[in-house]
């Protein structure tokens, strides 16, 4: 079991958690937070200077970075520019004394799992910043490590290559030990199992992803996330939750039928109305208000939609027309084109 | 680059020193040039005397170059990958024989290792002898070559940084495996061009050789002090010898190509 447990100080950045064998954990927080100084403290790039951080019950103070099985994937992939796609991905095993042939072949398995067979005998100058990072992360894996680092691993990438790198990180590390640092609620709420959120290097909020996104605490986590999330099922060009179909965008690609999906929207995308409104195509869902809660200059309406919490963001101007108190019965619109629907399986 | 770019910043008055320059340079090549006695070229760099001359040079700036890069890659590792304190000071020390007249060297090598030297009388009491022979003239060779290796290496080793070796460390590979598999093939060509740049200035040594070692024939006369010792009596000789040695500079520019590099 490779679970870590972090308690130490560099500098001003005194970060306290832990990650649990298997889990992938997403680590939020503004510029400067100190988010990469805890990966490299972890990588063994830094020494702490006080605290320890323990993996898989062995205190890592003691442990030299090569011997760790901590494998870091950066922004910049990073593949040495002198050896081929293969040869960087084999790197780590020969490293480990593995023989040659018995390398290749390991290295050759991962790049086909990484979907990038195809580039074994391409230099890395000649690789597009998405296959690079395909190859990074087959050269990581392949070392088979105790836990797994990603410092802002889509961030260089285009617009294009962005969503497949996601897609590949989330089927790779499902049951492995990760802790990812992001900038994007969609990295954590498609990669994590739970988020941490430092500020200022403390870690001010952690939890479930879901919990986190849907109700931030923490001023960094309300700027990206305070989301609305349904989750379901893939059927017929919609997602599914029970009697509700949501309509909207796939950025990432239409799921698979019968598989599961999330929904996500703002809640500044959700209108409210008195009765059931018409027009072009939205998603229309019966609810009933719960609380009213003062933002600034807004006012954020919570309503409960069966079971289904749903928050909106409207004027006061509004809440006030439309009577809005707990218990109210409304109907709330949300257009297609404002809703994201991502795969989760 | 593009060639239709204007020099915004470039007065014509520029063009006329800057092309004496390249005359003052270019007139003494031609002058020896001139002055060769071509029919008898290949006769004058085949006689015992010249052949003895370049056989030795060749040999012993080979083997001073293998020793830089022996003790000049661990050196320019060193100043690159580390902070000391008093590591300015050791930089300047190790880049002093670029600056110091050769004949210095001669004679700080003489006292240190001569038979009255520092280390002569221990030297001698193994039966080494070292002054004279040549192995001084390789150890006259590396003294003065070795700040060129460490120069270009420990440039190029900055330059690439350290961020591949982080990766590498990641991936379990140990300290050495990462300096022989990453950062020495990435700073390859700092390596080469310091390498080729060592060899030329073994080659070309001669005041810290003639001071250290002597210029016995066959032993320690190098092709540089064997054209010394050539110009007055066959001036002949002398010229093709030297001739010899411009060929090998334009190949040495040519391969390490400084400016493009770290040099």
């Amino acid at each position: 079991m490779s679970t870590l447990e972090y308690a130490a100080q560099v500098r001003e950045i005194a970060a306290d958690f832990q990650v649990t064998s298997g889990e992938t954990v997403a680590l939020l927080g503004p510029n400067g937070a100190g988010k990469s100084t805890v990966l490299k403290v972890i990588a063994g790039l830094i020494s702490p200077d006080s605290g320890a951080v323990t993996l898989a019950g062995h205190d890592l103070a003691k442990v030299t970075p090569h011997d760790r099985g901590v494998a870091l994937l950066a922004q910049d992939p990073l593949l040495f520019p002198h050896l081929s796609a293969l040869s960087n991905v084999a790197f780590g095993l020969r490293a480990r004394r593995a023989r040659r042939k018995e390398a290749l072949d390991t290295a050759h398995e991962w790049l086909k799992r990484v979907g990038a067979d195809d580039l074994a005998d391409r230099r890395p100058d000649t690789l597009s910043g998405g296959q690079a990072q395909r190859v990074a992360i087959a050269r990581a894996l392949a070392t088979t490590p105790k836990i797994m680092l990603l410092d802002e691993p889509m961030a260089a990438l285009d617009v294009n290559a962005a969503p497949e790198i996601r897609q590949l990180l989330g089927r790779v590390l499902k049951e492995r030990t990760a802790i990812i640092v992001t900038h994007d609620a969609l990295d954590a709420l498609l990669l994590a199992d739970r988020v941490i959120v430092l500020e200022e290097g403390q870690v001010v909020e952690q939890g479930p992803t879901a919990d986190v996104l849907t109700h931030p605490r923490s001023k960094f986590a309300a700027q990206i996330a305070g989301l609305n999330l349904i989750t379901g099922v893939w059927r017929d060009g919609d997602l599914t939750h029970g009697d509700l179909h949501i309509n909207g965008l796939t950025p990432e690609g239409a799921p698979t039928t019968g598989s599961p999906t999330i929904a996500v929207f703002a809640p500044s995308a959700v209108a409210v109305y008195a009765d059931p409104p018409h027009g072009s195509p939205r998603n229309v869902l019966p609810a009933t208000v719960t609380e009213l809660e003062p933002r600034g200059q807004r006012v954020l309406a919570r309503t409960q939609v069966g079971e289904l919490a749903v928050a909106a963001e409207i004027t006061p101007a509004a809440a006030i027309d439309l009577g809005l108190t707990a218990g109210t019965r409304v109907y709330l619109s949300v257009k297609a084109t404002e809703v994201k629907i991502y795969p989760t399986g | 680059m593009a060639t239709n770019q204007l020099s915004l910043g470039l007065p014509k008055w520029v063009y006329l020193p800057a092309t004496l320059g390249g005359l003052f340079v270019a007139l003494p090549l031609a002058a020896l040039v001139l002055r060769a006695d071509w029919g008898n070229f290949a006769e004058l760099i085949t006689s015992e005397s010249s052949l003895d001359a370049l056989w030795l040079s060749l040999r012993t700036s080979l083997a001073s170059t293998a020793a830089c890069l022996l003790l000049g890659v661990p050196m320019a590792a060193v100043l690159a990958r580390t902070d000391f304190p008093g590591q300015s000071l050791a930089r300047s020390l190790v880049l002093l024989p670029l600056v110091l007249p050769p004949v210095v060297s001669g004679i700080a090598l003489l006292y240190a290792f001569g038979r009255r030297g520092l280390l002569g009388e221990p030297l001698e009491l193994l039966g080494i002898e070292v002054a004279f022979s040549t192995i001084a003239v390789v150890m006259a060779q590396t003294f003065v070559a070795l700040p060129f290796l460490v120069i270009s290496l420990e440039g190029t080793m900055r330059s690439v940084g350290q961020r591949y070796e982080a990766v590498a460390a990641t991936l379990g590979a140990r300290p050495s495996t990462i300096l022989f598999r990453v950062s020495l093939p990435l700073a390859l060509p700092g390596l080469a061009s310091g390498a080729v740049l060592a060899f030329a200035r073994s080659l070309g040594e001669f005041g810290a050789t003639i001071t250290f070692a002597g210029a016995m024939q066959g032993t320690t006369a190098t092709l540089p002090i064997q054209i010394y010792l050539e110009r007055f009596t066959n001036p002949d000789a002398a010229i093709a010898l030297s001739m010899t040695l411009v060929v090998v500079a334009v190949v040495v520019i040519t391969v390490a190509r400084p400016g493009r590099n770290a040099l």
